[in-house]
């Protein structure tokens, strides 16, 4: 029995143990069919998904920075340029300490303490850059020196970059302006516009001047390569190439010659030049003294040298040209008389008589000329020649603000010209209105007073005096003032100049027009204001002088120029156009401090003229253009 | 003579299962070339692995049940007290005190309780089939849980997981209870939120990233979205032998050992995967008949955990990898590279051999 038992629960443990077996087999199953399942989801039903993230970890676009185009002026001299060479790079991340690893590169290759800082600047920036420059423009010897320690440095290489340079320096800074880095907030500016794939490649970026109004030409379009890498990054092959497309050279209207000959004119003074060619509006020279080296910012400046740019009290980064707003003094004479003719005020015979002094009805305030004792007897053409205070004082009054400001307006005071690079401010041509609106003050008689000798609330930017005297040269039809001639395409012809259309005419009376020019033409002839600078001049040249105060003089004192601290001195103003009757060029200069204009400012513009209309070389400048050529030979 | 050597030789082993073995090992070499990039020297040095196992695989095959029985015990102290030694004086590596070192070689002593656990219970219950109470799984379950809570604390979660499945499934073959399993299971859950905290983080970021692997695409969900993305490319025939990117281009993680199941999908293919579940099921239905036919309740228990726990291991591995199972870092059987996993399986088939060739001689 107990066998019996014993055979039976045997029988009994044997089924149920072939249960448990089949019920494994059945769990094994599963599984398995859960496994099947989810590889059919991922290798069948999602394949695609999961072919495009290998693909993606595989394959890198490498970006190609294209070639920056490069700066020309309108003869082919060329103002901004790239030139090949190698720069010592370091990236941080793969470096322990940076300091050791500074100091023992120091030993191969030689690194100044403006290196150091410069490179300290852009870590502190958190530029997330693969690797900072420590060192750029390696000579030959250095960049073979390293390459054969390389191996003890890992994370710095030598790179070949191109380079950015200004061989002009100082000369047109303002106007070409300069690239620098390209830091988080031109980044931002970049992803904001939808371009920070074509500067994937890019280290710089246009900062100011036309670098950066025809940033977007002169860069050219970023290429790619698509590369595949490993999961460390590194390179495996290149798959496939998209070459970059080299950024436009832009031709300038500038005349380099010119330029270096108005800024060699200024000597030791500071001041604004801007020749316009009154046909077309194309800017021939853009003088703005001093100016600063533009070479210093392309690798990042470093602090103790902005430091001392800008703390300088010579402003050398102030783009007096747009930025610098003067009052206009005796050049706004020109327009004051033209809207005094508009409008009827005066005519082209009547007199005034000039004591030295102007009163207003009901008031003993004496409102000076700046000749004691006054010109006498003094019509429109006489108070323009002589630059008569009192014949002007009296017209404003006549005239009234509003009038003027509706006038003057139309020669582009109080607005800007719209001269095609950043940072142009517009002047102030006061109103009524304005000075309600920013002062809540009324506006008195005595303002428009000062207003009609271009004193008081006036200001003015060497721009826009240039310009206005661009458009009177041309009888009132005004073009845009721009320093764009056309793109030149690399490698290929320049693209044709686009035809310029004028921006307005005025539509001013023709015997107005020609009665100011020719009174305009005597200031420049004996008996005129800057007589000494026409003097022997084969052309005729209309110029106006002023003088803007820098400090007010009270009314019992008298301004005497030795007695006047050298900066309080007045600024010196000379507007003029050449020659008269055809006008090919027209200018403003601004010369600070230059007391007189007709004494400062005035055979600065001679100089000008002699070059563009005679090609005439001031003698000091030819000396040095021969012993330049002597070198050369 | 040669003939007769040669008879000698193949008389223990099971040729059904031996095949079903060598294709997986031919498998392993080929795909090992392409993981490790070419390199040789892997290949041949798993081509020894594979010789090793082999030899230990046939001299197990060789051994009378009795002997396996007999085993059982010293087996089991033993790798209960090297598993101590461990954990009072073990060599720390990666953060896991797992290794011992014995002078000449460093032993990893959750390997030999691989084979010691199915062994151990299997003795205690055929001892105690006359009459099986209550007690008995209690009694088992201890033989069980000690060693595993040593693993445990290690600490190595893959390990312990599995040689828990391999005991589990000794008690599952010998009749456990629905209503106990069942109770257990309720008990785990609920128990959960103790041992969640007791978790090391690693293993708690892996439990996590299981959920949702994209989380922490570039840390610990790295290996699991690299290994989806090459068995997801592979597509349904694969890129081709030597030809994923994945592999290839460094993207996948642990190549050669946890991961090698992705090198396999990303070159064969959908198509190859199954022929690869085809394999591993053909061993296991061997596996299953050999159990049915075993003579003894010992050897019955011993061949279906041997077989279950193989399965186990596949199936942890490739859910691993295609990211059904957390990362716990288990090789994929007979795959993967390395000596002691593969010598470990080979004893496990070769007791399978012995209970199959052994069966006729021992007496019902």
């Amino acid at each position: 029995m107990n066998r019996r038992t014993e055979l039976r629960n045997h029988q009994r443990e044997i089924y149920l143990f072939r249960l448990r077996l089949v019920m494994s087999l059945g769990f094994v199953l599963l599984l398995m069919m859960i496994l099947l399942g989810r590889l059919f989801y991922l290798q069948v039903v999602r394949q695609s998904d999961f072919r495009t993230m290998a693909e993606s970890n595989r394959i890198k676009p490498m970006p190609i920075a294209p070639n920056r185009g490069q700066i020309l002026d309108r003869n082919g001299v060329v103002l901004a340029r790239n030139y090949s060479g190698y720069t010592l790079e370091i990236a941080p991340s793969k470096v322990a300490n940076l300091e050791a690893t500074i100091n023992e590169l120091a030993g191969l290759v030689s690194i100044t303490p403006k290196d150091r800082r410069i490179f300290k600047k852009l870590l502190a920036e958190g530029h997330d850059y693969a690797s900072l420059p420590i060192r750029s423009r390696l000579t030959d010897d250095e960049a073979a020196r390293f390459a054969a320690q390389q191996y003890r440095f890992p994370g710095v290489e030598i790179k070949a970059r191109l380079f950015r340079e200004y061989p002009f320096r100082e000369s047109a800074s303002h106007l070409i302006g300069y690239i620098g880095r390209i830091n988080e907030q031109d980044m931002q500016n970049l992803e904001e516009e939808g371009l920070e794939d074509n500067y994937a490649g890019s280290d710089y970026i246009g900062k100011g001047g036309v670098e950066l109004s025809y940033e977007k030409e002169l860069h050219g379009t970023t290429g790619f390569e698509q590369v595949e890498v490993d999961a460390g990054g590194r390179g495996v092959r290149t798959l496939s190439r998209t070459a970059p497309v080299p950024g436009d050279n832009l031709v300038l209207t500038l005349d380099a010659k010119l330029q270096e000959i108005a800024e060699q004119a200024f000597g030791s003074y500071r001041g604004a030049l801007v020749a316009i060619d009154p046909n077309n509006g194309e800017v021939l020279a853009f003088v703005s003294k001093p100016g600063y080296d533009p070479n210093l910012f392309v690798d990042g400046i470093d602090s103790e040298t902005w430091d001392e740019l800008s703390n300088s009290p010579d402003v050398p980064l102030n783009n007096r040209i747009l930025r610098g707003q003067y009052p206009a003094g005796s050049t706004i004479k020109p327009f004051m008389a033209l809207a005094g003719l508009h409008y009827g005020t005066r005519t082209p015979e009547q007199t005034i008589r000039d004591p030295g002094y102007y009163m207003l009805a009901g008031s003993s305030h004496h409102y000076r000329d700046w000749k004691t004792g006054g010109h006498g007897s003094v019509n429109l053409f006489r108070a323009i020649q002589q630059s008569c205070d009192t014949y002007f004082y009296g017209l404003a009054t006549e005239m009234g603000i509003n009038k003027m400001h509706d006038f003057l307006s139309k020669f582009g005071f109080g607005s800007r010209s719209g001269i095609d690079i950043e940072g142009e401010t517009g002047g102030l041509l006061p109103s009524e209105q304005w000075k309600e609106a920013r002062y809540h003050q009324k506006w008195y008689a005595g303002d428009t007073v000062s207003a009609g000798i271009g004193q008081g609330y006036v200001l003015v930017t060497p721009m826009q005096l240039a310009n206005a005297a661009a458009i009177l040269a041309n009888d009132g039809v005004g073009y845009r003032p721009h320093l764009l001639r056309q793109f030149q395409p690399n490698g290929k012809p320049a693209l044709p100049v686009p035809p310029v259309q004028p921006a307005f005419d005025l539509h001013l009376d023709p015997d107005d027009v020609e009665l100011v020019k020719s009174a305009m033409v005597s200031v420049t002839k004996p008996g005129g204001t800057a007589a000494w600078a026409g003097a022997g001049a084969p052309y005729d040249i209309a110029g106006k002088t002023g003088t803007a105060q820098v400090i007010g003089i009270k009314q019992n004192e008298k301004y005497i120029e030795s007695q006047v601290d050298e900066r309080n001195r007045d600024h010196a103003w000379f507007i003029a156009f050449a020659p008269a009757d055809k006008p090919r060029i027209a200018l403003a200069v601004l010369v600070e401090n230059g007391g007189h204009g007709g004494v400062t400012a005035a055979p600065i513009a001679r100089k000008v003229f002699d070059y563009y209309l005679l090609n005439k070389v001031p003698q000091p400048l030819r000396a040095q253009a021969e012993k330049n050529g002597a070198e050369n030979d | 003579m040669i003939k007769r050597l040669w008879k000698r030789f193949l008389a223990p082993l099971d040729l059904v299962l031996l095949a079903g073995l060598g294709l997986l090992v031919l498998g392993s070499l080929t795909v090992l070339y392409s993981a490790s990039d070419g390199n040789w020297m892997l290949v041949g040095k798993q081509f020894v692995n594979v010789l090793v196992a082999l030899a230990a695989m046939w001299l197990v095959a060789n051994m009378p049940l009795h002997y396996l029985l007999r085993s059982a015990v010293p087996i089991y102290v033993l790798g209960l007290v090297l598993l101590v030694c461990v954990a009072l004086f073990g060599e720390v590596s990666h953060g896991a005190r797992r290794w011992l070192h014995l002078g000449v070689a460093t032993i990893q002593p959750s390997e030999l309780m691989k084979i010691a656990i199915p062994l151990m219970m299997a003795w205690y219950f055929e001892k105690n089939e006359a009459a099986l109470s209550l007690k008995n799984y209690l009694v088992a379950s201890v033989l069980l849980l000690v060693p595993i809570a040593l693993i445990f604390r290690q600490p190595d979660l893959g390990t312990a997981i599995l040689i828990g499945a391999s005991g589990f499934y000794v008690l599952f073959l010998a009749g456990l209870s629905w209503r106990v399993m069942i109770g257990l299971a309720v008990m785990a859950a609920a128990s959960a939120p103790f041992v969640w905290p007791r978790l090391h983080d690693y293993q708690r970021h892996r439990i996590l990233m299981l959920f949702d692997p994209a989380q922490d695409a570039l840390g610990k969900g790295y290996h699991t979205i690299q290994g989806m993305i090459a068995v997801g490319s592979g597509g349904f025939l694969g890129k081709g032998y030597m030809n994923g990117s994945q592999t290839h281009l460094d993207f996948l993680p642990e190549r050669t050992t946890d991961f090698i199941f992705a090198v396999y999908s990303e070159e064969f293919g959908f198509v190859g995967a199954l022929v690869l579940l085809g394999l591993y099921l053909f061993v296991i239905a061997r596996g299953f008949m050999i159990t049915a036919e075993a003579s003894t309740y010992f050897t019955r228990l011993l061949a279906g955990s041997i077989t279950l726990t193989f399965f186990t291991y596949a199936f942890v591995n490739m859910g691993m990898v295609t990211g059904i199972l957390p990362v716990v870092g288990v090789p994929l059987p007979l795959i993967s590279y390395g000596g002691t996993s593969m010598l470990t399986l080979a004893l496990g088939f070769g007791m399978l051999m012995s209970i199959h060739t052994h069966k006729q001689l021992v007496k019902t």
